[in-house]
């Protein structure tokens, strides 16, 4: 069971939260071919360590968030606002 | 040394201590024609039909950790093919139907029990959408059939039929040739049944890296006992294979997530089918050992620790409760999970990647046991010949650009 530090609720309960995947994925310009958008839409590093995902507190304030944790121990390294570059511990 | 009961009968003469090794453990060579890196079912069974349908048998399969103990271990044992799409319907059946003999094939009883499939519908919507996914699973071929509420009693008279049931029981539907399969005896009879063409099987060896010559293609693999050449190199890893992409220098459509399972404590025969409820997202049989066997939602977020998380299970308990209200007082004896590859329309990778050299099978993401003798034959197929398996062309890689997907999402029935 993971504890997440909501950056308006703070500390809740993982059951308050919903995952929305990897983030900072940078959306391709409208000339992209149909490889560069397929690679856009589907493919992820999918990292076996340190992964920078967006989390949101669905059941809280609602806000979407960045969350760097760790797909083995689950550990949260950072959190930072949807607006934030990662930055401090988790860089 | 064939299995049989004649040999059963001379062991007891010999105290039963004239059994040899199921399979051998050798030293792996400098150089084989195929390495496989993934020593679970997939793996094994690409091994075994190199060697048995196309004479190759200069292979080895290279396991991190022991036969069989990913995925191959750590699911619900359920063997189906009631998909929606041909495609699918082709690629499932043909595993189904290899299911059906392969005890046989390998001199190993693999437990296969054809005790059918039933998927549950709680709502007038649930019956229409059940109606048309079973048309069109007939015009496949497949054995699907549409059952009545009293019909669902009679295959699961646990189940809480009454109609102020939380989730009402209307009616449902069955594939009868669906069941479950020893998920152990599974990966063990490939082995043993490739070791004996001469497969070679190297367990505790990790594939740290990959050997690539001047242009960029695979030539073999590092792993921690030293260099492994090889002709050509595939991955049959599941929810490792975007770790060992990397490693070869290239990406995969794929997110690995925990998918939990649990078994509660034996009790006597209680449920003689597979039972699924797409309301609960929830699916239970009864092991041979008279364990519930319970399965139910991904924990959804990326994960590689092979543990489930608690909301999730309290979730998938309190719908298995909702539906079968007498296992209350069972106690759950054994929970764990499963690193599953999930790509987006929730079907198989089985061809050549981006490097050359390399080819994979992977994504099967929640269903790969049922698809063991499939992904086997089909990855077989492309290793010996460099071209893919017919029955494996719509599964490629490329469609993830060309947008031409299997979204087999519905036909699973399960929230993901």
């Amino acid at each position: 069971m993971m504890l997440i530090t909501c950056p308006d609720c703070g500390p809740r309960d993982e059951a308050e939260f919903v995952c929305g995947g990897a983030t900072h994925i940078v959306r391709p310009p409208l000339t992209a071919s149909d490889a560069e958008w397929g690679e856009y839409l589907f493919y992820r590093d999918n990292p076996r360590g340190l992964l920078r995902e967006r989390w949101r507190h669905a059941y809280g304030c609602g806000q979407w968030f960045n969350v760097a944790r760790h797909t083995v121990t689950h550990a949260i390294v950072a959190v930072y606002r949807m607006t934030e570059t990662p930055g401090g511990a988790g860089a | 040394m064939k299995y049989s009961a004649l040999a059963l009968l001379r062991g007891a003469l010999a105290a039963q201590r004239n059994w040899a090794q199921a399979w051998r453990s050798p030293e792996p060579r400098a150089s084989y024609d195929v390495v496989i890196v993934g020593g679970g079912g997939h793996g094994l069974a690409a091994a075994y039909y190199l060697a048995k349908n196309h004479g190759v048998t200069n292979v080895a399969v290279i396991e991190r950790g022991w036969l069989g103990g990913g995925n191959t271990g750590r699911n619900t044992t359920v063997v189906r093919s009631n998909y929606l799409f041909p495609e699918s319907a082709r690629l499932y059946d043909f595993a189904l139907r290899l299911y059906e003999d392969l005890g046989r094939e390998l001199n190993f009883n693999v437990m296969l029990s054809q005790r059918g499939h039933l998927m549950l519908a709680h709502s007038r919507h649930d019956l229409e959408s059940m109606s048309r996914w079973v048309n069109t699973m007939q015009m496949h071929g497949i054995d699907a059939a549409l059952v009545s509420r009293e019909e669902v009693g009679a295959f699961a008279p646990a189940l809480d039929l009454s109609p102020a049931a939380r989730l009402p029981v209307l009616g449902g539907f069955r594939q009868a040739r669906a069941g479950t399969a020893r998920h152990d005896a599974v990966a063990w009879g490939y082995a043993r049944a490739a070791s004996a063409l001469g497969v070679d099987l190297i367990q505790e060896c990790e594939v740290t890296g990959f050997l690539k010559d001047g242009a960029g293609g695979v030539t073999g693999v590092e792993t921690a006992r030293g260099p492994i050449r090889a002709g050509r190199v595939a991955l049959a890893a599941a929810g490792h294979s975007s770790v060992l992409a990397r490693l070869a220098g290239f990406r995969l459509p794929v997110t690995s997530y925990a998918l939990q399972a649990m078994v509660t404590e034996p009790v006597k025969p209680r449920l003689d089918t597979v039972v699924i409820s797409p309301g609960t997202g929830v699916y239970v049989s009864q092991s041979d050992k008279g364990e519930m066997v319970i399965g139910g939602s991904l924990d959804l977020f990326a994960s590689y620790a092979q543990r489930g998380s608690f909301a999730v299970m309290q979730s998938v308990l309190a719908g298995t409760l909702a539906l079968f209200p007498s296992f209350s007082r069972l106690r759950v004896m054994r929970q764990w999970a499963g690193i599953v590859d999930v790509v987006h329309d929730s079907s198989p990778i089985i061809g050549p990647t981006p490097v050359p050299g390399l080819y994979i099978n992977c994504g099967w993401g929640t269903g790969g046991f049922k698809a063991i003798p499939a992904g086997g034959w089909t990855l077989a197929h492309v290793l010996a010949t460099g071209r893919n398996h017919e029955l494996a062309e719509p599964f490629q890689l490329e469609r993830f650009a060309s947008g031409r997907f299997i979204d087999e999402a519905a036909a699973a029935g399960i929230a993901h």
